[in-house]
């Protein structure tokens, strides 16, 4: 099989990756970010805040990114005199900026979600305890339960980062050019399908396979209190 | 705002075709699913080894892709196959076939986990206890495993589901009128984008809403049988 075109096609296919990981981290982030107030005031017992929130985690969970993106993108046009008015229209008229807003959203929602669960999931007596020790508001969050909550969400949150990278695929359809989207140019220019999807899906396959090396790095590291002491490092307590 | 101009019966046609390849792609996912999960539990290497090499590349490969692959790369491919060994012809795949396909390949990994999780669910003893009255592999299966197995998938089967009907408005990109390219066209023709997505959003969401009702009774449903603490 000649597979030239694949290494013509390589430095622009590298490319592609590259904005492919850049429009993950920054979606990954900003959503991480607004995800955590999210999470909290749906757990809040005032119906004002949860329920707004409950509101918009089943309307990004409820319907499929590609709407999402396509009401952001072309939608935002139907209210084009208006955004020119407050000077909005800039940064709706970008790809770029609707892709990486709808993402964010996106990924914010089923986070929220995620972390949901896991605060849910932080035993009461460590509340208890954190509470007779005088820890309240701010600081209870802070120090006791979101960083157990974390280390709970961590195998469904990267479950979460492992889609959103593949769900950034869908950003070639608003035409930017991403992994999925330089390999669509070259085949609609050279009319050799199969070789360069299935060179990007390998890309892919490295990407996220990589990614999720990282992510149990990160969780060995994290549950090392969770784990038997090696036995060395044991001995060598012994032995003192 | 909601006037759909005479657009609204698209939209309505739109759904059903895709609540149809959204049920065909099940149908497949379901079949592919129960086949994968038994080669990941098979005592065969070879069995093994493919279904871990399905699920491992599904799982890393977008699904734009996937489908792009599908319905263009895969005719391209026999193709030029075929015409390297001298019978040169040329396929053309249906859009709907090439949906309800990808998609039901894509979520027969999705299944194939849900499966393997629900059979590892079912306690040993009441294999053991069937094989030792006799009962031979394939009975056991049928009586004692897969009643029960279904219960403990059938969460995982919804949640493999909704995500599948979402997905199936990827398949837009080939063409097919199902609910997401019904409102590009109606969206394109009226120019009133926000208010034809913002309906087909609102269609998404309702299939979501029926299916997590019909998810909790068929719960219901499927633990009449388990005494309640």
């Amino acid at each position: 099989m000649d597979l030239a075109i694949v290494w013509e096609s390589m430095p622009r296919l590298l490319e592609g990756a590259a904005l492919t990981v850049e429009i993950t981290v920054i979606s990954v982030a900003i959503g991480l970010a607004l995800a955590i107030p999210l999470a909290i005031m749906r757990l809040s017992p005032n119906p004002l805040l949860w329920m707004p929130v409950y509101g918009y985690i089943l309307y990004f969970r409820g319907t499929p990114l590609l709407v999402q993106l396509f009401l952001v993108y072309y939608g935002s046009g139907q209210f084009r005199v208006f955004l020119d008015g407050i000077g909005l229209w800039v940064l709706f008229r970008e790809a770029y900026f609707c892709a990486v807003l709808t993402l964010t959203l996106n990924t914010a929602a089923y986070t929220a979600e995620i972390l949901r669960g896991a605060i849910q999931g932080v035993p009461r007596g460590d509340i208890e305890a954190a509470r007779a020790l005088g820890y309240s508001g701010t600081l209870l969050y802070r120090r006791i339960v979101l960083p157990k909550a974390f280390r709970l969400a961590l195998p469904a949150y990267t479950n979460e980062v492992v889609f959103l990278l593949q769900a950034t695929s869908l950003v070639s359809i608003i035409t930017l050019l991403d992994l999925t989207g330089v390999a669509r140019i070259i085949v609609a220019r050279s009319f050799e399908p199969y070789k360069l999807y299935i060179t990007a899906g390998l890309m892919y396959l490295a990407m996220t396979y990589f990614f999720l090396f990282l992510s149990r790095r990160l969780e060995h590291w994290l549950s090392a209190h969770m784990r038997e002491r090696p036995a060395s490092a044991a001995a060598d307590r012994a032995s003192r | 705002m909601l006037d759909l101009r005479g657009y609204g019966w698209m939209l309505w046609q739109g759904l059903e075709l895709t609540i149809l390849v959204g049920l065909g792609a099940m149908a497949l996912a379901l079949v592919l699913g129960l086949i994968g999960a038994w080669g990941k539990l098979s005592r065969a290497r070879a069995g093994r080894w493919a279904a871990g090499t399905y699920t491992t590349v599904i799982r890393g490969v977008p699904e734009l892709l996937l489908i792009l692959l599908v319905y263009y790369g895969v005719p391209t491919l026999i193709q030029d196959i075929a015409e390297g060994a001298g019978y040169p012809f040329i396929i053309d795949i249906n859009p709907f076939v090439a949906g309800v396909i990808t998609i039901g390949f894509i979520y027969g990994a999705f299944a194939t986990e849900v499966f393997r999780g629900a059979f590892l669910a079912v306690p040993r003893g009441q294999i053991e206890a069937a094989r030792a009255h006799g009962m031979g592999r394939a009975l056991t299966f049928r009586r004692i495993v897969m009643p029960q197995m279904w219960r403990f998938a059938l969460p995982g089967l919804g949640n493999v589901w909704m995500v599948l009907i979402k997905a199936t408005a990827l398949i837009s990109v080939i063409q097919l009128e199902e609910l997401m390219r019904s409102a590009d066209i109606a969206a394109r023709a009226t120019k009133l984008p926000f208010t034809f997505f913002f309906v087909a959003s609102l269609f998404y969401l309702g299939i979501t809403i029926v299916s997590m009702v019909v998810q909790r009774r068929a719960e219901v449903w499927a633990n009449r049988g388990v005494r309640r603490a």
